[in-house]
């Protein structure tokens, strides 16, 4: 492609481009999916790639990014720890409650 | 949704109705849940995931078979998606008319998002993309082996959509059904965008095969060039595969190279008489017993030589790829160069605005 | 791909501005105009798509795509009306592919070679600067179809425009080598920016009239780039009147071969 006869760079002289994980608001009313992830050397470069790597068919009304590093996940070894007190307080759940016979709206 | 010039409302059977499926049983796997951690014994929790048809997640414990297995096979298929975007980019600039070359031009483009969705997947196994890229360019990591064929006439276009594209479904669709999440996930977003490929290719066929006669001569010989390629595509026959047994266990695989192969032709018999074009296999034939028509094994001697590197374009299409590669550094180095100074100038004005 | 020729000499320099042999605003004149704007956006298609499977960077090839695809699109839409208008029965393919270049009225910028990534971005930003503004004066224009077809293509040039500003500031300020490859490039594409915003009298949206738009948007983007205009007085032309570069030729010869070669078929 390039019509420059000088040498470039070597491939291993830049430094690789970050990760950043892409979510998607697939339609008005809808919160933000993650559907993957990109390389971009920057947060405006990236929303860029995210836009045409995965909204080519009309996958989304909103795109954030952001970067991978910038991530902190639970671990899954602490998945007991972290989910399961949620387990027992079924009284967060509307389905816990028995409406009396009669009582519309609720 | 599936292309631009088709028909969105076709989900009712065949690959599509599997892949959506494939979906709905992820989602209904995700609903039943699962409690309990890792905890003491990881492995059997993994065993467990795996028998009760769950999918297993980046950050889980799995064999570090498993995970190499995955990362193998996953690049492999990323690697397949952007090589195999030459022998048809080599016909857009030439596209005998613009809706074709709009199509066309579309389709390769959706192949290098497949790429890239498939080293996402990898990614999450704890490679980076970079080295994935640097073993392709190296020569130590494949691609499917049918991209080293040439294209050499228009015809081939629609003959990849519908052979080429057509056996990668049925290679794919069942890895929608993957145990490992997110190679799963990346499976039945490209199963979907793969139906416009199969379909234009078959459209591009269709409009040769019922055209002039030099239109149906080159449908005619490019189908001949493809044929056998196509069924190699599904790997060596069963009693020679070596990786089968254990993918099969870890529902990595789900159908074994022969009975994929099988499949794909069962397919193709009735898609080709529509078409009214000749599969080059005079053995091709009914078995009513076996219920599945029998057929001429493509040849896995020349399979086993391409795979080497011995394929006719095994080299030029390495050549291509290293030398965008190499061409593109400079631009990529630039991309980096100018970050890091917006990053600089950022961090500095920051400092600036905490010292005042 | 193309292997630069040395610099064109300026064959297709004009003394006088393009006589047209209508009177304004007459029908010939408008599909005039008209094919002026699809075989600008074919030629651009034409010329991006050859980057498909040679980009920079993976992403690059998506979106180097993209940008082809909505240039095509815009070409079909701009080639049937012209069809329409001159009522010979011409389709978009037969305009395409039917053509010889002395028939073709696309400006010399979308024509000359990609180069490298550099001078595929200036040849971009330059196009997308005069698009933008000229798409947008056309949305509001009397003619309906046209109006219509400016309506959808000014977002897809506003993308474009976006796009090749992005890349043009991170080539020129990025490092050593990507700064002189970018200035390089821009002093080779500019002269050829004379042409587009050549004043037209008689055409729907006078090109003359995008001077203030496209000066606008492409300096802000070369100053943030640390990138300066050349000075020259040399202006090629003639694009619009047929006499083209020597690249034209060879671009229609790759993209009309097959067509051609099947009088009559279908494809
Ligand atoms: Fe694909
Ligand atoms: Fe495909």
């Amino acid at each position: 492609m390039s019509t420059h006869s000088e040498p470039t760079g070597q491939s291993g002289g830049a430094p690789p481009a970050p990760l950043w994980e892409v979510f998607v608001r697939a339609r008005r009313g809808l919160a933000h999916t993650h559907v993957g992830s990109l390389h971009a050397a920057d947060a405006e470069l990236a929303l860029r790639n995210a836009r045409d790597l995965y909204t080519r068919r009309q996958e989304g009304v909103s795109i954030w990014v952001l970067p991978t590093a910038a991530i902190t996940a639970s671990s899954p070894d602490e998945k007991d720890a972290f989910f399961d007190p949620a387990a027992d307080k079924v009284y967060r759940h509307p389905t816990f409650y028995e409406v009396p016979e009669g009582a519309a709206h609720l | 949704m599936y292309g631009n010039d088709f028909p969105a409302d076709d989900t009712s059977g065949g690959l599509l109705g599997e892949v959506e499926a494939a979906e709905t049983a992820l989602r209904e796997a995700a609903e039943r849940g699962r409690r309990g951690a890792a905890g003491v014994n990881p492995a059997a929790y993994f065993a467990e995931v795996i028998a009760a048809d769950q999918k297993v997640e980046p950050r889980d414990w799995m064999p570090e078979a498993y995970r190499a297995t995955l990362i193998r096979q996953i690049a492999q298929h990323a690697h397949s998606e952007i090589i195999g975007m030459q022998p048809e980019g080599n016909w857009i600039t030439r596209a005998p008319s613009l809706r074709r070359k709009a199509i066309l031009l579309a389709k390769v483009q959706d192949e290098a998002g497949h790429g890239l969705y498939l080293y996402a997947a990898a990614e999450t196994l704890g490679v980076s993309r970079d080295e994935l890229v640097d073993l392709l360019l190296a020569g130590r990591q494949k691609y499917s082996s049918i991209f080293n064929y040439p294209t050499l006439s228009w015809a081939d276009m629609g003959t990849i959509g519908w052979l080429v594209d057509g056996a990668a479904i049925v290679n794919q669709v069942p890895l929608c059904r993957c145990s490992y999440g997110p190679y799963a996930r990346a499976m039945i977003r490209i199963c979907k965008e793969e139906s416009f490929h199969q379909r234009q290719g078959y459209e591009i066929l269709h409009t040769l095969a019922h055209g002039t006669p030099a239109q149906r001569e080159m449908a005619q010989d490019s189908v001949n060039r493809w044929w056998y390629p196509s069924l190699a595509m599904f790997g060596p026959p069963d009693t020679d595969s070596t990786h089968s047994a254990q993918s099969m266990d870890w529902k990595i695989k789900r159908f074994s190279n022969d009975e994929l192969r099988q499949r794909f032709v069962d397919m193709c018999v009735g898609q080709a008489e529509v078409l009214g074009l000749a599969l080059p296999d005079p053995a091709l034939c009914w078995n009513e017993e076996r219920g599945a028509y029998d057929f001429t094994q493509p040849d896995y001697g020349e399979l086993m030589q391409v795979i080497k590197g011995a394929g006719p374009c095994n080299r030029q299409r390495m050549e291509h790829r290293r030398r965008a590669h190499r061409e593109g550094a400079w631009v990529r180095a630039a991309a980096a160069a100018y970050a890091a100074k917006q990053a600089n100038q950022k961090e500095q004005a920051n400092q600036k605005e905490k010292a005042a | 791909m193309t292997a630069h020729a040395e610099q064109t000499t300026p064959l297709a320099v004009q003394a006088t501005p393009p006589t047209r042999q209508a009177a304004p605003g007459t029908v010939t004149n408008r599909v005039g105009f008209v094919l002026g704007l699809a075989d600008d956006a074919l030629v651009a298609a034409q010329r991006l798509a050859q980057w498909c499977t040679h980009g920079p960077e993976m992403e690059e090839d998506i979106a180097l795509s993209n940008i082809a695809l909505d240039q095509l699109g815009a070409a079909r839409l701009l080639l049937t009306y012209a069809g329409e208008m001159e009522g010979a029965g011409r389709d978009e393919d037969a305009l395409a592919y039917q053509r010889d270049d002395r028939e073709f009225r696309n400006c010399l910028l979308v024509e000359l070679p990609n180069g490298d990534f550099a001078v595929t971005m200036a040849k971009l930003l330059f196009l997308a600067a005069y698009q933008v503004p000229l798409y947008t004066a056309l949305a509001g224009c009397g003619d309906e179809r046209l109006a219509a077809i400016g309506a959808k293509a000014r977002k897809e040039s506003a993308y474009h425009l976006d796009h090749a500003s992005l890349w043009v500031r991170r080539l020129g300020d990025g490092t050593d080598e990507s700064h002189r490859r970018m200035q390089a490039a821009v002093d080779e594409v500019w002269p050829y920016t004379h042409e587009l915003l050549a004043p037209d009298p008689t055409a729907p949206v006078d090109p003359a009239t995008l001077r203030v738009d496209f000066d606008s948007a492409v300096s802000g983007v070369l100053a943030e780039a640390t990138l300066t205009v050349p000075e020259t007085s040399w202006t090629p032309d003639g694009g619009r009147n047929g006499v083209h570069t020597e690249h034209l030729s060879y671009l229609l010869a790759e993209l009309q071969v097959l067509h051609r070669a099947h009088p009559g078929a279908s494809w």
